[in-house]
């Protein structure tokens, strides 16, 4: 027991030596990680704050200056020029130096005052419907508090009922919190993956693999001895990216630290097996870069991290059900954002488990196989 | 010269894998983006809370019901629909009170509760708008039944330009050619170079008469066919299958996207002669190539909106000006200022990058 012991641990002494002793190994598997979660910390968000909009104002009364100010009033416009001519519209929106074109009538005054509906014309780019529809409802908005405000003012039908909207968990609902917690899995994915899918592979193209076999080594021993750097390496990595989530972009942390940290575990054990997997069934290391990312890309792309599970075909959400990191980032976000402990994550533990020792235990079966 | 390429063909016909990533890679992604992937929410699960059920609730409710973008579930108390928001069941609510009915008549001001689950703060915004136009169609119809029609002063109407359906997919699709198309010509080649130091076959190649220009070319050609191949491969089945409209003209289309592979290219074999090693080349290529491309090219997320110093690092991302004229050419047609500003970009990138692989490799074979 004890010699085995000593065996696992030298083996993941060696494996530490041959990730950290080469200076330009040591720094891919350290800087880019934080460089990563500070860019896309900044940058992954939905939110718009910048959306540039051209007037075309065709009417000459007072009440469109006063729409219009409701727009230069806000700060996620910014009105880029002023328009006089239908034509000028189009080489706008192609070349993108505007998302929206305000149109307004000649008869807009006009028809406010005589109480017929006036409209405002919004021409906008739906290139990226997202945005278009994001930059949409804020006009809706500052159209329905004009509209309030005019009916508050000169009479007029009030609502018999009124909608009061409030949000649970994030009360501004800043977007930025759902993907920056979401970056606590895709860079341990990505970490993990890289420490562990090259392991095999490249002892194999060194040849070592084969002095590896000659040793007393168990393959089961080999398993753990390859399994701990990542481990350790993610468990790190995990603790840093978290600590820097509520030190530096001031997420709150809302829920029970053990059940993050239970969830981390798992989802590490579950990765590291595919990692290994990855690494026995490939010859090369630019095999086992090759499967590590023929499972990365769609991993993340199906986990739930920018684009809602629920928006995807009934097929496709049944795979996302096979995808360690669907279940992790609602480990992450419940904790992180609603507050949640054990009790409401046993539904996204065990699924997880059972992903990680299948996969272990493949691993281990084709250790055996090219080991015997 | 041609000897070198049909070595390097060669050694990517005898190696599977990286035929597989030309080829399968694209197919994959392409299928599973263009039908698993899409930011417009529907069949939201909602709780609908009634605590006293009559005429006015269930016209508002047969609202939710009819809409596409809602699965209801209707339930009889707050609590219920608290726990099932808690447990992710749903993510949302609207709460009507056992006084709607009575405040509605009396025109009291009737409120009407909803609350989303803010975990998904883009879903969630999303959400209150689709309540908000269900509640209004129901409000300006009850305000007419009740005799008091509802006054709507300012009316939106809008145009939607490019996408008038506006279909997620008809942006995402061309944007993920773009990373797809990075991926493919940065991490193939991003091991060429590095692999021929660690197998010492670069050493046998320096011996030879070919001059360091002849192996870069040698190393170039064949991956950027394998490019263009996987790049052809996208566009079909963006317009075939995902019927993504194509307005633009294919020529346009070509020049840029063998424009971007040489750049991608550049990129990866930047990335193998300065990195040394397959493990370094490789984990570079990842960190700099896929996540930068999903995240820092606007193909998911607005650049304008990001902060001033995030916009800067995103010029470094060639995926960045791929994206762009690949949207404006699938879905506005040939603009040429964005088409050329971008290109340009493209191009000065991919000088700037063979000047240095230029340097580098001279370098290591004077030693």
């Amino acid at each position: 027991m004890i010699l085995m012991l000593r065996r696992i641990f030298s083996l993941m002494i060696k494996e530490f030596r041959t990730l950290l002793t080469d200076k330009k190994s040591r720094m891919v598997l350290i800087v880019p990680p934080v460089a990563q979660l500070i860019v896309f910390g900044y940058a992954a968000s939905f939110e718009l704050n910048h959306i540039n909009y051209v007037v075309f104002n065709e009417d000459r009364g007072v009440e469109s200056r006063k729409l219009l100010s409701g727009f230069a009033g806000s700060d996620v416009f910014v009105r880029y020029g002023t328009i006089g001519h239908n034509a000028e519209i189009a080489p706008l929106l192609d070349t993108t130096k505007a998302l929206m074109v305000l149109h307004i009538g000649q008869q807009f005054s006009e028809d406010l005052h005589r109480g017929r509906p006036a409209p405002l014309q919004i021409i906008i780019d739906g290139r990226n419907s997202n945005t278009a529809m994001l930059a949409l409802n804020y006009v809706r908005e500052i159209v329905l508090s004009f509209n309030e405000n005019w009916t508050r003012r000169h009479g007029g039908a009030r609502a018999p009922a009124v909608l009061m909207q409030r949000s649970w968990f994030n009360a501004t609902l800043d977007s930025h919190w759902f993907i920056i917690v979401g970056i606590v899995a895709l860079l341990n994915l990505v970490v993990t993956l890289e420490v562990t899918a090259l392991s095999v592979a490249r002892e194999r193209e060194a040849g070592t693999f084969d002095q590896l076999l000659v040793t007393p080594m168990t393959p089961f021993e080999v398993l753990v001895g390859k399994s701990l750097p990542g481990l350790i390496i993610g468990a790190l990595e995990g603790t840093f990216i978290i600590t820097l989530i509520v030190l530096w972009f001031h997420v709150p942390l809302r829920g029970s630290i053990p059940a993050l940290y239970l969830g981390l575990f798992i989802f590490l054990l579950s990765a590291i097996g595919i990692g290994l997997m990855i690494s026995s069934l490939s010859v090369t290391q630019q095999q086992g870069l090759m499967g590590a990312f023929l499972f990365m890309v769609p991993a993340v792309i199906l986990s739930g991290f920018a684009t809602p599970i629920e928006n995807m075909p009934q097929f496709v959400q049944t795979l996302t059900y096979l995808n360690p990191m669907r279940y992790f980032l609602i480990i992450v976000r419940s904790v992180f954002l609603q507050g949640a402990s054990f009790d409401l994550l046993w539904s996204q533990y065990w699924p997880m488990l059972l992903i990680g020792l299948v996969n272990l235990s493949v691993a281990a079966v084709l250790f055996r196989k090219r080991m015997y | 010269m041609r000897g070198l390429i049909r070595k390097e063909s060669l050694q990517i016909i005898r190696d599977p894998s990286s035929i597989g990533i030309a080829f399968f890679l694209p197919v994959m992604l392409l299928l599973l983006f263009g039908y698993g992937v899409s930011l417009d929410a529907r069949d939201v699960a909602i709780a609908l809370v009634v605590e006293q059920p009559g005429p006015e609730t269930s016209s508002l409710i047969s609202g939710f019901y009819r809409s596409e973008y809602f699965a209801p579930r209707v339930m009889f108390s707050i609590q219920q629909a608290e726990r099932a928001m808690m447990e992710r069941r749903v993510d949302g609510i609207v709460w009507l009170r056992s006084d709607f009915a009575r405040q509605l008549r009396s025109g009291g001001r009737a409120p009407v509760a909803v609350i989303v689950n803010g975990v998904d703060a883009n879903k969630a915004r999303l959400l209150q708008g689709y309540v908000n136009g269900v509640w209004l169609q129901w409000l300006s119809r009850t305000s007419a039944e009740l005799g008091r029609p509802l006054h709507i002063p300012i009316k939106v109407e809008q145009r939607i330009w490019y996408n008038p359906a506006v279909r997620s997919r008809n942006y995402l699709v061309p944007g993920l050619i773009a990373v797809i198309m990075t991926l493919i010509g940065a991490m193939l080649t991003s091991m060429v170079v590095a692999r021929e130091w660690e197998r010492g076959t670069m050493e046998a190649l320096l011996v030879t008469p070919v001059r360091v220009k002849e192996i870069l070319l040698g190393k170039i050609v064949p991956y950027f066919i394998l490019g263009m191949g996987g790049m052809l491969l996208s566009v079909v089945m963006a317009i075939f299958l995902f019927h993504v409209p194509l307005r633009g003209s294919l020529a346009a289309l070509t020049l840029a996207s063998a424009l971007f592979m040489l750049t991608a290219i550049a990129m990866g074999l930047l990335i193998s002669t300065a990195a040394g090693t397959q493990f370094v080349a490789g984990q570079v290529a990842i960190v700099i190539t896929f996540l930068p491309a999903f995240i820092l090219s606007g193909f998911v997320f607005d650049i304008g909106s990001m902060p001033i110093g995030i916009q800067w690092v995103t010029h470094l991302v060639p995926a960045r000006y791929f994206v762009a004229i690949v949207q404006t050419i699938f879905l506005a047609g040939d603009v040429w200022p964005i088409f050329f500003v971008n290109c340009g970009w493209l191009a000065l990138m991919a000088a700037v990058f063979f000047v240095i692989i230029r340097k580098k490799s001279h370098k290591r074979l004077r030693i």
